[in-house]
């Protein structure tokens, strides 16, 4: 049934968009850990972060045109872009819109990196710890056979792993040789007021 | 015309009629000023040795909006801003309303080291002596007393932002002078030209450390003269500061504190600390003292800097404490030629070159130091 | 005739993340502390490509390219 079929590659998609953020996530943590081996340059963890991130948006791009265009869901295309705005669903689907629109900003800031300069777009970069637990949890939500066994596995793997990566990256310190002496230095320097 | 006549040193600040009595009221002087310093080959007394009437055309050309009187002093041994401060503080206020005529700039800030305290109180009461259409203009800012707080982009972001850190590229159009540098102009206005004087901070073994105007003709063997003569003999000076040379004794007594002259020989007055390192002291000791000092005043924002001086600090510290090594040498010429010129000012630049003319003229003593403790600096 | 252009990098902002060292070796070697050694002068034609990669790899934007104009001083 053709229902059916739409069905099944929205949901498809839709994992496979949770596997591929949860790459890009992970991507972008050894990126500021600047992990690094003999065959593993570090241009490669950032060249991976981009072309996934990229390749992630072709997924969730089908899943999103998929959800639409399903006669069952009865969504139009405002659903996929304003937040809450369904009536199926109305609460999952639209923190799953929330998420894409989050990933669009970082996404469109990052190819327009070179203009917007270095502190603004990191910024906004740093929405992408809220994108991805928020499209987890859309995930979690919106799906009729969300608790099966292998849509549980695959979750649980990629929050596990993103997770781990997350905790050593925020738990090992600053990772930039300078900060803690460019710190102490800028204390040393600030204003002083006069008496 | 000198800097420090009229009354004796140390008989505090000379006031604002006394001032006037004694050098005439300030006079009218616009922007045809720079051409006048110009002629007169006035260069900065902050370091730099950098022309002054180049700077006002530039401040000029780039419409400048704040002079910064440079009165840090965060050179350790240096003392000729602070002394100008307080006792000659209406020729600063005179050259800095002088300049900023000149260069069209309303606001001026007399940036002073925190912990100067006379300098500064001596500047508050000299400004409040002057008239108001005067006094609009300055306001007081607090140096850090760090050894980068001097540095030009430093004094202009923390006029700016509040946090005296050097930056790659100035935060605000301004025009930085040090304090004598404008003292001198304040009778260039009134004469025409070069008082042909300099101010130099005679120090380690002399038996009068001072601060002393002397005529650029005088010779560095004047100058200790002055001071008292030397201590004991000599092994060499360290002329311009922790960011100047090393120059043995031998041509060091013959250089004239002239800035043109030295800078024809590759050399330079710099701050104007003179620094006499007696014989018995041991250069090698000194240099690794002076470099532990100014890796530690790195402002830590480029890695050359903090790591390539930090390192070349342990490396002279070894040779100075446990004596040569042939590895150690190597590293202190590598690294100071990969640190120089890769940090955003001009911090490591000043530190390599230092150790590069210690490692030049005191090259025997390098290869064949022997392990002792390190000795107190000067 | 064509245009030529020199690496700048600004040396507040880099981090030693070491990316252009590894992209561009034949004119970025890193010193004992991870931090860019850049050889001077203008770039050669068939390396802008990668120099271009450098540049928008950066993690921090520190690179920039600069034209490179007859009788300017080099930059390290």
């Amino acid at each position: 049934m053709p229902d059916t079929f739409l069905w099944y590659v929205t949901r498809a998609a839709g994992a496979v968009s949770l596997v591929l953020l949860s790459g890009v996530v992970i991507l972008g943590l050894l990126s500021t850990m600047r992990v690094q081996g003999k065959a593993w340059p570090r241009f490669l963890t950032t060249g991976l972060h981009r072309n996934v991130a990229l390749i992630a948006v072709v997924f969730l791009f089908l899943h999103i045109v998929t959800a639409v265009v399903d006669p069952f869901t009865h969504l139009g295309w405002g659903a996929a872009l304003v937040p809450f705005s369904s009536y199926y669903r109305t609460f999952w689907l639209g923190l799953g819109v929330i998420a894409f629109d989050l990933l669009l900003a970082i996404i469109v800031t990052s190819l327009v990196r070179n203009f917007i300069g270095h502190r603004t777009w990191r910024a906004i970069h740093w929405l992408a710890y809220a994108s991805w637990p928020v499209a987890v949890i859309h995930g979690l939500g919106t799906g009729t056979d969300v608790w099966s066994f292998w849509f549980m596995l695959l979750t649980a793997s990629c929050v596990g792993v993103v997770l781990i990566v997350a905790g050593y990256r925020f738990m090992a310190g600053p990772f930039d040789p300078l900060h803690t002496a460019r710190t102490v230095f800028r204390g040393s320097v600030e204003k002083r007021e006069l008496p | 015309m000198r800097l420090l006549a009229g009354r004796t040193l140390s008989a505090g600040p000379e006031g604002f009629a006394e001032h006037t009595a004694r050098l005439g009221s300030l006079p009218h002087a616009g922007r045809e000023l720079t051409q006048v310093v110009v002629r007169s080959g006035l260069t900065g007394r902050g370091g730099a040795s950098f022309p002054a009437g180049m700077k006002w055309r530039a401040a000029a050309a780039r419409h400048a909006q704040v002079l910064v009187v440079n009165g840090a002093e965060g050179e350790p041994h240096s003392k000729k801003d602070r002394l100008l401060m307080s006792t000659r503080p209406h020729l600063v206020l005179d050259g800095a309303l002088l300049a900023a005529r000149a260069v069209r700039v309303k606001e001026i800030v007399l940036y002073i080291g925190e912990h100067h305290t006379i300098a500064r109180a001596a500047m508050e009461r000299a400004l409040a002596e002057r008239p108001a259409a005067d006094r609009k203009h300055f306001r007081i800012a607090a140096a850090p007393a760090r050894y980068v707080s001097g540095d030009s982009s430093a004094a202009v972001h923390l006029v700016t932002t509040g946090i005296a850190l050097p930056t790659n590229a100035p935060t605000a159009p301004a025009i930085v002078q040090n304090v004598e540098t404008l003292a001198h102009v304040a009778l260039i206005a009134r004469s025409g030209e070069d008082t042909g004087t300099v101010l130099v901070t005679m120090a380690g073994g002399v038996a009068r450390p001072s601060v002393l105007e002397v005529e650029t003709t005088s010779t560095i063997a004047d100058a200790i003269a002055l001071a008292g003569g030397a201590t004991e003999p000599p092994r060499a000076v360290l002329l311009g500061g922790y960011f100047g040379a090393w120059v043995e004794i031998g041509q060091a007594q013959g250089l004239t504190l002239d800035p043109a002259a030295l800078r024809a020989q590759g050399l330079s007055l710099g701050c104007g600390v003179v620094g006499v390192l007696p014989g018995s002291h041991c250069p090698v000791c000194e240099t690794a003292g002076i470099m532990r000092y100014l890796a530690g005043e790195s402002s830590a924002q480029c890695g050359p800097c903090f790591f390539g001086l930090r390192a070349l600090a342990e490396a002279s510290g070894r040779i100075a404490t446990q004596g040569s090594n042939s590895e150690d040498l190597q590293r202190l010429h590598r690294w100071a030629a990969e640190v120089k010129g890769r940090g955003a000012c001009k911090h490591p630049d000043g530190a390599v070159m230092f150790l590069q003319s210690a490692l030049s003229t005191f090259g025997r003593e390098f290869a064949s130091h022997p392990a002792h403790r390190a000795r107190r600096t000067a | 005739m064509s245009r030529q252009y020199e690496l700048i990098v600004d040396r507040i902002r880099c981090d030693g993340r070491g990316l252009c060292a590894e992209l561009l070796p034949e004119l970025i070697r890193l010193d004992d502390w991870g931090y860019p050694i850049i050889s001077t002068g203008p770039i050669p034609d068939h390396l802008m490509p990668l120099a271009e990669r450098a540049v928008e790899d950066c993690p921090v934007l520190a690179l920039t390219l600069r034209r490179v104009e007859q009788g300017k001083r080099a930059n390290r």
